[in-house]
């Protein structure tokens, strides 16, 4: 589960200055840190903390996540593009690793 | 064949007494202390005025569409949505959500860019038991706007969030 590469659902084709909807899902335990195994152990804390969507560079949306963020966290929001580019997604976690994905959106009839 | 060894324990009713004397004091104090305690709504509140620095907080404008009764607290559907026409002068800048009685009240805050479409979101949380959850909405004008809506959770379907 921990392997699986964030899944990203965006049109591939949009209006400029239209309301895209946006799904994403990244796959992560989200361990809270409090959580205990069978014989006692603690399960160290392990979350995504911080979520970013850019395009082209610019900042389209972000999120601060705490414990109260599900496992395999699911986010949906809307964008507003201006042209044809790449969206680009960021999940941080907290070791440091970074979870990556992108999508190319295309403008209609172009 | 098989030599038992087995050490004798016989207690007195002396040393019962006292045995279960220490365990109702450990017990009491695990009650008292315990390591993860879930949050009181005047945590929330704390937080939420954390959040907004004290700023007046005005009702209406979010909708928030959530379960009022769940069968399972690990993933609760939860979609927000903020009445504003997201354009230059007039848009939500953040949204944070906070659950009154979860072990720690922030959830999750939300930034809108400059890219942003409608200010609306949909998302799983993990909600502990029976309570409120708070979603506070921060304008572009500084004004904050906050909704409340109740999620009943079945007994033992917490979420430990």
């Amino acid at each position: 589960m921990e392997n699986k590469a964030p899944e990203v659902k965006v049109p591939a084709v949009v209006t400029p200055g239209e309301d895209v909807l946006i799904r994403t899902k990244a796959w992560h335990p989200m361990e809270t840190g409090w959580r205990e195994t069978h014989d006692g152990q603690t399960v160290p804390r392990n979350r995504i903390n911080k979520f970013v969507c850019r395009f082209n560079g610019a900042d389209v949306f972000s999120a601060d996540f705490h414990s109260g963020v599900s496992e395999n966290p699911y986010l949906t929001f809307h964008a507003r593009v201006p042209g044809a580019g790449v969206l680009e997604f960021e999940w941080r976690v907290d070791d440091g690793s970074i979870l990556r994905a992108s999508a190319h959106v295309g403008i209609a009839g172009a | 064949m098989w030599e038992l060894n087995i050490t004798e324990v016989r207690l007195t009713r002396r040393q019962v007494v006292a045995a279960g004397g220490a365990a109702a004091l450990t017990a009491a104090l695990a009650g008292l202390l315990p390591a993860v305690a879930n949050a009181s709504p005047k945590d929330a509140k704390k937080k939420l005025a954390e959040l907004t620095g004290g700023a007046p907080l005005e009702e209406g404008r979010i909708a928030i569409d959530v379960p009022p009764y769940t069968q399972y607290g690990k993933q609760v559907r939860i979609a927000v949505s903020v009445d504003s026409p997201m354009s230059a002068g007039d848009r939500v800048k953040a949204l944070h959500v906070l659950a009154e009685r979860n072990t720690v009240p922030e959830v999750a805050s939300y930034y809108f860019g400059a890219l942003a479409g409608e200010a609306r979101i949909s998302t799983r949380i993990r909600v502990a038991r029976t309570q409120i959850l708070i979603v506070a909405a921060e304008m572009s004008d500084g004004t904050f706007h906050v909704g409340k809506a109740r999620c009943k959770v079945a007994r033992g379907g917490g979420g430990c969030g």
